[in-house]
């Protein structure tokens, strides 16, 4: 293939490691550091800020890693086993807090069903909030976007047939079709910089507060055991289904604050794509999923509420704080010559 | 004749029409827009924000004070 892509020379761009959040992801950080130490899981909450660091820490070592942490700690026994332990609290506290069932069919409708009075974090950005708000709502999305479609390539080689070539085909649009300048990620990064916001991979680790950072947990981990490959796939159709009138809102968003060409563009192109992606994801991913492994019905249901109530803490969690009864970054932004709009 | 397989267009119930692209439309008052995405999804409803592209304006809409909780 032709390359078209930016002719600019790329760096390798890979997060600092973040400070820790308690004794387990302390230890976990000791570990990375080359400091052999005993990672005791003990009583750390399953949805807490140091579990859910200590998790988003080993989980990074299977995407880029860290600056100045051996890449061969990947597949460190110590931090495997330790992780294992701290999935399975996780999903064990998750599970308890979903209906469940494996009625795909009903959880797809409810995903279709669009609310006439939403009160969600687009609809908020759309209507009243500030630039200084769509900031950090965009610095604490900058954990998703800018690997957006990297969980999701992990279950390409557990699928097969049309699910298979389906999935592919919405991974392809995300990742740019070819030209390295379109992929989502980096018409993220683009629209951070013009946010006057750091577009470094993983920059805002350290601002993330556990409800964020719980969101892009479970897409690593579904990604990362076959055993969840349904439920990863139920993850990616609450992205791709929910995301086309949330963009449409951001669009306006991003006009009424004038933010700028690549802001507006970034969800511009969600609003399009993604309805397209929806139609992939129902008819060539979904549909011949279950078709070839019906048992999976109650993962795919389990992926697709766990991602719901996940995404609903953290942006109950911002808006909160946006309200004024908590803080919605651990710490905040520095201002950017944006402020105030 | 123009020769290769027969280009497939999948009609959906209540959403758009579906077609592999790249695609040129030409639009009503002679207007051409092109997509070069894989999968072009086409509204049919007219309420597209975005015609001739689909951006989901064809979904039902709820109250979600009407929504269970979940």
């Amino acid at each position: 293939m032709t390359s078209t892509g930016s002719t600019s020379v790329e760096v390798l761009d890979r997060p600092r490691l973040p400070a820790g959040r308690g004794p387990l992801s302390a230890a976990v950080l000791d570990q990375l550091a080359g400091r052999a130490a005993s990672i005791d899981v003990g009583g750390a909450e399953p949805n807490g800020e140091d579990l859910q660091l200590a998790l988003y820490l080993c989980y990074e070592l299977h995407y880029r890693g860290f600056i100045g942490v051996d890449d061969d700690l990947e597949w460190d026994p110590a931090l495997l086993s330790a992780r294992a332990v701290m999935e399975a609290r996780f999903l064990a506290a998750l599970r308890a807090d979903l209906p469940g069932g494996d009625d795909v069919d009903q959880a797809v409708a409810d995903l279709l069903a669009e609310p006439i009075d939403g009160t969600g974090v687009s609809h908020h950005l759309s209507t009243e909030g500030t630039i200084e708000q769509l900031r950090e709502y965009v610095a604490l999305r900058s954990l998703y976007h800018r690997k957006e479609a990297d969980p999701q390539a992990w279950v390409i080689p557990r699928l097969q047939g049309q699910a298979k070539a389906g999935l592919v085909t919405v991974e392809n649009d995300e990742y740019g079709a070819g030209r390295g300048a379109r992929m989502h990620s980096v018409l993220f990064a683009d629209m951070m910089v013009e946010l006057d916001l750091d577009p470094g991979y993983g920059a805002y680790v350290g601002h993330a507060p556990a409800t964020v950072l719980a969101e892009i947990n479970l897409m690593s981990l579904c990604g990362l055991r076959r055993r969840l490959r349904g439920a990863a796939v139920g993850q990616f159709a609450v992205i791709e289904l929910s995301s086309s009138p949330a963009s449409a809102r951001l669009v306006k968003a991003a006009k009424r604050l004038r933010c700028g060409p690549a802001t507006e563009r970034f969800y511009a192109e969600h609003v399009v794509a993604d309805a397209v992606h929806e139609q992939v994801l129902r008819r060539d991913v979904l549909a011949p999923l279950l078709a070839l492994e019906p048992g999976l019905a109650a993962d795919v249901v389990f992926g697709i509420q766990g991602s719901q109530v996940l995404g609903h803490r953290s942006a109950d969690a911002l808006l909160a704080g946006w309200h004024g009864s908590t803080a919605s970054l651990r710490r905040p932004l520095p201002a950017g010559h944006r402020t105030p709009q | 004749m123009i020769g290769g397989p027969a280009r497939r267009v999948v009609l959906t119930r209540e959403g758009p029409l579906l077609m592999e692209g790249p695609v040129e439309i030409v639009l009503d008052d002679g207007t051409i827009v092109c997509s070069d995405r894989p999968v072009v999804a086409l509204c049919l409803c007219r309420r597209s924000h975005h015609y001739p592209f689909c951006d989901t304006s064809h979904r039902r809409r709820v109250r979600v004070s009407a929504e269970p909780t979940p």
